[in-house]
């Protein structure tokens, strides 16, 4: 039996008739149109689908949307204010945090919630917050740059120490030929 | 594509293309429409590249390498029939057209793999952008320039050496006259010049010279991935489109025998498609497809074989029990019989490998829209002109009718050849009379798509009283032939590659065979070099003429304090190193693992990889290709196998296929080779053939246990 369901979404109250037990990121990608939210997996173990419900890093391909009846959702197209992206978002860019970019939405979502949480996180903190999304391109490296970016830690690539730093060095050779 | 999108620092930067067709459905003459009348610029291809092409005929009219419009706005669209699936391709072919056009980056539009739009440059793989498809880019840009430059000149009566381009202006600086490419692109005479193909012999910006490629470009279209507006394959939307399921045999082989359609078919909404062998749901939602699906399938009645097919388990002796023999196996160089029976000491170990999936984030995915008789398919796969041939095969209809579309997309690491997704999409469209959309589950691209092969690789070798390699003989089962040859200097050499009887399909992967080939060699010669008393960078390097190899190896060694570390390696803590060479690149990486005996665990806790694959074409997308290379490396090094018995998979889901995750990172040192000297190539796949091996030489540092397959038991290594 269907039901009514009234979502806030990124700001403007929706409301959709459907059955309760469907996927909330079927809802929004279906219904909402907003295809921002990825599916990765189903199975609540990639973290694409992550959207904020109440302000929660929620995953929403294991949400059923009666869950999120009287609710509010930012998904990944809520988070700019117009033409002024949010710092995480900025940050990704900066540290150029994304290859094929399919887990970027939710890797951002994700990280906004931890910040607001947590403004200055430590890499374990990170990497606890963050250990649900799965990433297949880039390993992992600039992203964990991209959120200590946003938490102001000013070097986009920490030295050479902690869990996932990097150092990237290009040399240019004197090769013989 | 003329349009901008703003962005947040304030810069404008082109829409990115992939919005093309998806959104603003341009139809070839529209597309013109759009770009005005600006100019066509068409390469000829010379040489034996066109002798290739020739002979893999798949098309007449694979005589255009490359286009260039330029637009009387001034901005520029750039046309590559390559696909962009988190590789980089877009940044690069952009950087390549603007360095010779010698325009900003981001004045430059790449359209990409619309097979109604651009030229044939076959499928995505194999590292094969950077040398085969940048240049005629490039080619393609610099003809540009030129000829824009002799019609300033002739213009003004001056010599075209003295003029000077610079951001899409061409000046003489002796009178302070200018004029654009977009002034010059609104000429009569300039556009007829323009139609003339061109020579693609042209000069290109030598490394030196280099202002746009060389730099770090972040990937023009980032800007949509952060807030979401990219629309992937999934992620396209046609009006009156439904969501389709396909119902799947419950293992490899199983035949349909019947199946009740009623429940499903009195569902509302819900179109069920049966034809062949294919039986599908769709309906306006997905759930509800998904819904018509599970009532059906419930119903559904399977032939299966009896025959017992290979497991997991089993799978290393069955590909060595089917492998094909009767071709002899040639000696590469020397004679290995003389080789063995000189040698003071010899060695023999076997090496295997699971069948791994690739699990690019985004499974497969297509939408299929009938209009008229045309079919236009949006789909996540490597091919797109591969993609329409078959999709034109199916249907019997002409290629000239079937339109394929592949948005930028969420990986592929070679599993995403086949356009599978697009062809089920296609039929079911078809039958429903309504655009299609076929997402695969995450369960059924464990299940269906194609695996990276398991292998058995034999392998053996022969020192001499002094401790050299004399003798190497080595063989691979079923995985291919990728870096085959070792790359170290020995006089008996004999190596093959043979087929065997796959129970799974399997194809590309990143660096395919390459990786176990690579873990075999890398493996055994560590073995070798600890028969030898040899320290393993010693013993590689009194074998190693290679001076490419050679070099990257020193530097991942010093830059990790190798000497020094390797001494003082514990039970618990090990280094171990590892180098290689393919598709053109040479790769070493050291790294140090802790081993917990207890847990039996491995923990890599830091890599140093140098890579050197010619002169860098962009550092930061090459930084992120090694840095993901070496992340998923440690996926098939320690974790990753498919599992399956009697065609089923038993691990289809993250829950039980264990994928690298932020808890498994590593510290990270990236040792970027800069080498100008030689063309560049690809650098997207070789940096991931040394990391298993490195890893598993650092257990062996640490245990005195050799893991010989990938994944690495842990287990093998528990102590209680
Ligand atoms: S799609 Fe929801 S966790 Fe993977
Ligand atoms: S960027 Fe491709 S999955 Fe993360």
């Amino acid at each position: 039996m269907d039901v009514a369901v009234t979502l806030r979404v990124n700001g403007v109250a929706r409301s959709v008739t459907t059955d309760p037990d469907r996927p909330l990121l079927d809802v929004l990608r279906e219904e909402f149109q907003l295809t921002g939210t990825k599916h990765g997996c189903g199975e609540g173990r990639c973290g694409a689908c992550t959207v904020l419900l109440d302000g929660h890093p929620t995953l929403s391909c294991v949400t059923a949307v009666s869950a999120a009846h009287d609710k509010t959702i930012t998904t990944i197209e809520g988070l700019a204010e117009g033409e002024t992206l949010h710092p995480v978002q900025e940050a990704f860019l900066e540290a150029g945090a994304m290859q094929c970019g399919y887990c970027t939405p939710g890797m951002i979502l994700s990280a906004v919630a931890l910040l607001r949480e947590k403004p200055a996180p430590t890499d374990d903190e990170i990497v606890t917050a963050m250990n649900g999304h799965i990433c297949r391109c880039n390993g992992y490296v600039k992203i964990l740059s991209a959120i200590r970016l946003a938490a102001g830690g000013g070097e986009g690539e920490a030295r050479l120490g902690g869990r996932g730093s990097c150092r990237a060095v290009i040399r240019t050779s004197n090769i013989e030929h | 594509m003329t349009d901008t999108t703003a962005i947040g620092n304030g810069l404008r930067r082109p829409m990115p293309s992939s919005d093309v067709g998806a959104e603003h459905e341009l139809t070839r003459r529209t597309f013109i429409q759009l770009l005005g009348t600006g100019l066509v610029i068409t390469v000829t291809q010379t040489g034996a590249l066109a002798q290739r092409r020739e002979r893999g005929a798949q098309r007449a009219d694979t005589t255009l390498l490359a286009r260039l419009y330029l637009n009387h706005d001034g901005t520029i669209a750039a046309l590559s029939g390559k696909v962009e699936e988190g590789q980089g391709a877009r940044a690069q072919l952009s950087q390549a057209a603007a360095e010779e056009l010698r325009v900003p980056v981001d004045q430059v539009c790449l359209i990409m793999a619309d097979t109604d739009q651009v030229p044939d440059d076959g499928i995505t793989a194999g590292s094969r952008t950077t040398p085969q498809n940048v240049p005629p880019m490039r080619q393609a840009a610099a003809t540009a320039r030129e000829l824009l430059t002799r019609f300033a000149a002739d213009r003004w009566q001056v010599e075209a050496s003295s003029l000077e381009v610079r951001d899409g202006t061409i000046t003489h600086a002796a009178t302070g006259r200018q004029l654009t490419y977009a002034d010059l692109a609104k000429s009569k005479e300039v556009a007829d010049a323009f139609q003339q193909p061109v020579d693609a012999d042209i000069a290109l910006t030598a490394v030196s010279g280099w202002r746009v490629l060389g730099s770090p470009v972040l990937r023009p279209n980032a800007i949509d991935l952060v807030t979401g507006a990219h629309r992937f394959p999934s992620d396209i939307v046609r009006p009156q489109m439904l969501y389709g399921r396909v119902l799947r045999p419950p293992a490899y082989g199983a035949k349909l025998e019947s199946i009740d359609l009623s429940a499903a078919r009195s569902m509302p909404g819900v179109v069920v498609v049966q034809e062949d062998d294919l039986v599908g749901f769709a309906a306006p939602a997905l759930f509800q497809a998904s819904a018509a699906l599970e009532a059906a399938a419930r119903t559904a009645t399977w032939t299966t074989s009896d025959a017992r097919q290979p497991s997991h388990q089993t799978i290393h002796a069955h590909l060595k029990e089917r492998a094909q023999t009767g071709r002899g196996r040639a000696d590469v160089r020397g004679s290995i019989e003389q080789g063995l029976a000189a040698a003071a000491t010899t060695l023999r170990e076997t090496y295997t490998l699971a069948y791994i999936q690739h699990v690019p984030m985004e499974p497969r995915a297509a939408v299929a829209e009938w209009t008229d008789d045309k079919l236009t398919v949006w789909a996540g796969c490597d091919g797109p002109f591969r993609a329409r041939s078959d999709l034109a095969r199916l249907f019997g209809i002409p290629a000239e009718r079937v339109r394929v579309i592949i948005p930028d997309m969420g990986g592929g690491f070679g599993g995403k050849h086949s356009p599978d997704a697009a062809l089920e999409a296609a039929r079911m469209a078809k039958a429903a009379g309504r655009p299609v959309c076929v997402r695969w589950t995450r369960a059924e691209e464990f299940t269906w798509a194609y695996f990276r092969p398991a292998a058995v690789i034999e392998c053996a070798g022969g020192l001499d009283a002094a401790g050299a390699l004399i003798a190497w003989d080595f063989t691979n089962i079923n995985a291919g032939g990728a870096a085959l040859d070792t790359p170290y200097d020995v006089p008996h050499v004999r190596v093959s590659s043979v087929g065997s009887d796959s129970p799974l399909s399997q194809g590309a992967y990143r660096c395919l065979a390459a990786t176990g080939n690579n873990f075999a060699r890398e493996s055994f010669m560590d073995e070798l070099a600890a028969a030898a008393g040899v320290d393993p960078l010693d013993f590689r390097l009194a074998h190693l003429t290679n001076q490419r190899i050679r070099s990257v190896l020193e530097q991942a060694a010093t830059q990790f304090g190798w000497s020094a570390r390797r001494r003082s390696v514990t039970p618990e803590l090990g280094v171990g190193l590892a180098c290689g060479t393919e598709k053109g690149s040479v790769v070493a990486a050291c790294v140090e693992v802790a081993v917990d005996r207890e847990r039996g665990e491995i923990r890599v806790n830091e890599v140093c990889e140098a890579f050197e694959c010619g002169p860098i074409q962009n550092p930061a997308n090459l930084t992120s290709q090694v840095q993901g290379c070496i992340v998923m490396g440690m996926g098939g090094a320690l974790w990753e196998e498919v599992q399956f018995e009697n065609g089923q998979m038993l691990n289809p889901s993250f829950a039980a296929y264990r994928v690298p995750r932020f808890r498994d990172i590593p510290r990270i040192d990236v040792q970027l080779v800069n080498n100008t000297e030689i063309p560049s190539a690809g650098g997207g796949e070789t940096p991931i053939i040394a990391i298993a091996p490195a890893i598993g030489n650092a257990v062996f540092a640490a245990t005195g246990i050799r893991l010989r397959s990938m994944p690495m038991p842990g287990g093998a290594l528990k102590q209680t």
